[in-house]
């Protein structure tokens, strides 16, 4: 009896103490939330999103060109990676068996795994370098690289789960193999293809270390892809570690902008997932 | 004949561009090798063992660098831990369906913070805490380096590690857990005795991939470690990671020979996850065959 007593205790225990070690890690999570929101609101008004940012000791200034580079560096990583992306998921699904299928998914986990400022170094090797200056278009080479991995894997998983029946109707009626990966495999797949793709947009929009020696940063207006660019992560960065409050402020600002794209890409990319329900998944 | 061609033609472009993403791969390897290989001749296996880094007199040598990232990631990952573990035990096997559903994908939504905003954090909340920690323990009241760096890379890998034990967890075949079950243990016995030896592998795999991550990430550790390139003496130092240190000086390096050891410790950096993130295959392979 006293045995299953001590039993018993012993089992309260363990789950008391998984609860509280369970619940301990939310805290500083749902404070950085909260510290954006409480700490960004007052920086925001329309001038905060249209505006170029003021000399420091100046008070307000925005970060419209930071909203406007990040959407382009995004927009433009995205033209790079999406085809390629998809394409080498089609691959890998519809094609690959064996050794070299295996590799390609090897590769790609390699890419998923690699620290993001060696992408950064890469396009300052591959692109500044030969161009001789700092451009939006090599940001965007290195956050293209970053989306493939998450984009070829999502492809491959979605395509995979259609079922055999609908490409061999397909086949059936006569329709080439790649008119009816084009106009059915995909078509029923994007769902979830754009799922993957919002994710992977989701990855990228935050990034900084890419940037830094890629897009640069760049205190006016710039709608050339061949010129530097600024970005909000870069914002954040630059104004977080300055010595003006006005910048710090401005910071936060930034911060909840960027939290708020990013919440907001991976909420409808979660949404889409579970609209997708009885389509593949 | 022509529609074979087309067929053939679609075949060639799908296989091309999946070439292409492995020699992406080699390509990335072999340009950092190409954009060190200045530093590689200098100075050789010595960069490894090198505790000088000077950029004015063109000494460079990694290892207090590599010893930083070592101590940070280790660290976080201790930290990060016992409360991973739990967190995923408590999803998994506690927190009713409804509970755990939303609270797994709040979870997620959080990892998917950038890391840049965790680093704001962590300069403005957690580094007062630390300093005030350091001021009751009599150490240097820095408030920056390795205590907060390792701090903030505990937080940040945390719903990645608990995320993936979850996973694992669920994985864990209920007939197995029923069958404890019916021979009268309790629900902390069931997880000790069953789930947990099930699923350690797995466990394992998760944690290697947590490491990964804290590697190589840059930002929130460049922001509070402090950026001192000296080999660091004790817990509370300033010091700097292999990836703070190219965030920090890569745009100024103005000699080439600086550039070039920023490239050398990248390629390092490239190299150590890849092993890291092999070894996590290799665990989950065997996981997969069990």
């Amino acid at each position: 009896m006293n045995r299953l007593l001590y039993r018993k205790l012993k089992d309260r225990l363990a789950f008391f103490l998984i609860l509280v070690l369970a619940l301990c890690p939310t805290l500083p999570l749902f404070h950085i939330l909260l510290g954006v929101v409480k700490q960004g609101i007052s920086s925001i008004s329309l001038e905060f999103f249209i505006h170029l940012p003021k000399p420091p000791g100046e008070e307000g200034g925005g970060v419209g060109n930071a909203i406007v580079g990040t959407l382009m560096l995004a927009l433009s990583a995205s033209l790079l990676a999406v085809p390629i992306g998809i394409l080498c998921g089609v691959y890998l699904s519809e094609y690959a068996k064996g050794r070299f299928g295996e590799a390609v998914r090897i590769a790609a986990d390699v890419l998923q795994g690699t620290p993001s400022i060696v992408f950064g170094i890469i396009a300052y090797l591959w692109v500044v370098k030969p161009m001789g200056h700092f451009s939006a278009f090599s940001g965007s080479v290195a956050l293209a690289i970053m989306m493939l991995p998450v984009i070829v894997r999502s492809t491959e998983e979605i395509l995979r789960m259609i079922p055999e029946t609908l490409r061999e109707a397909s086949l059936a009626l006569g329709v080439n193999y790649w008119r009816t990966v084009l106009k059915v495999i995909i078509p029923t797949g994007l769902v979830g293809i754009t799922t993957g793709i919002l994710l992977s947009l989701a990855r990228i929009m935050g990034e900084t270390a890419p940037l830094l020696f890629t897009a640069f940063g760049n205190p006016f207006w710039n709608f050339n892809p061949m010129q530097p660019v600024e970005a909000l992560p870069l914002v954040v960065f630059k104004y977080a570690i300055s010595p003006y409050e006005e910048w710090i402020r401005q910071a936060w600002g930034a911060s909840l902008v960027l939290t708020g794209l990013v919440l907001v890409l991976n909420l409808s990319a979660r949404l889409l997932a579970r609209r997708m329900g009885g389509h593949g998944r | 004949m022509r529609a074979q061609d087309a067929d053939r033609l679609f075949y060639y472009l799908c296989g091309g561009l999946a070439l292409g993403l492995i020699l992406l791969v080699i390509g990335i390897g072999l340009t950092l090798l190409w954009g060190s290989l200045p530093s590689i001749k200098a100075f050789g296996f010595k960069f490894l063992w090198g505790k000088v880094w000077d950029p004015v007199n063109e000494e460079f040598g990694a290892l207090p660098f590599i010893v930083g990232t070592l101590i940070t990631s280790f660290l976080a990952l201790i930290i990060t831990f016992p409360f991973a573990i739990s967190s995923g035990i408590f999803l998994a096997e506690y927190a009713p369906p409804r509970i755990a559903g939303p609270l797994s994908a709040l979870i997620e939504l959080l990892a998917g913070i950038p890391s840049v905003i965790y680093g704001l954090w962590a300069l403005f909340y957690l580094v007062p805490v630390v300093r005030w920690f350091e001021m009751r323990l009599g150490a240097p009241p820095f408030g920056l380096g390795l205590p907060t760096a390792s701090l903030v890379l505990a937080i940040m890998i945390l719903p990645y590690a608990a995320s993936i034990t979850r996973e694992v967890l669920k994985m864990v075949p209920q007939e197995l857990k029923e069958a404890a079950y019916g021979l009268g243990a309790t629900r902390w016995e069931v997880i000790r005795g069953v789930c947990l030896p099930y699923a350690s592998s797995g466990i394992v795999a998760g944690l290697v991939l947590s490491l990964g991550r804290a590697l190589g990430e840059t930002m929130a550790v460049t922001m509070v470690i402090g950026n001192r390139s000296e080999m660091p003496t004790s817990f509370w130092d300033l010091a700097n990671t292999m990836a703070s240190v190219i965030a920090n000086e890569f745009t100024e390096a103005s000699k080439d020979i600086h550039l070039a050891a920023l490239i050398e410790v990248g390629l390092l950096l490239f190299v150590i996850t890849l092993l890291v993130n092999i070894l996590a295959r290799m665990v989950i392979i065997r996981l997969k065959v069990k």
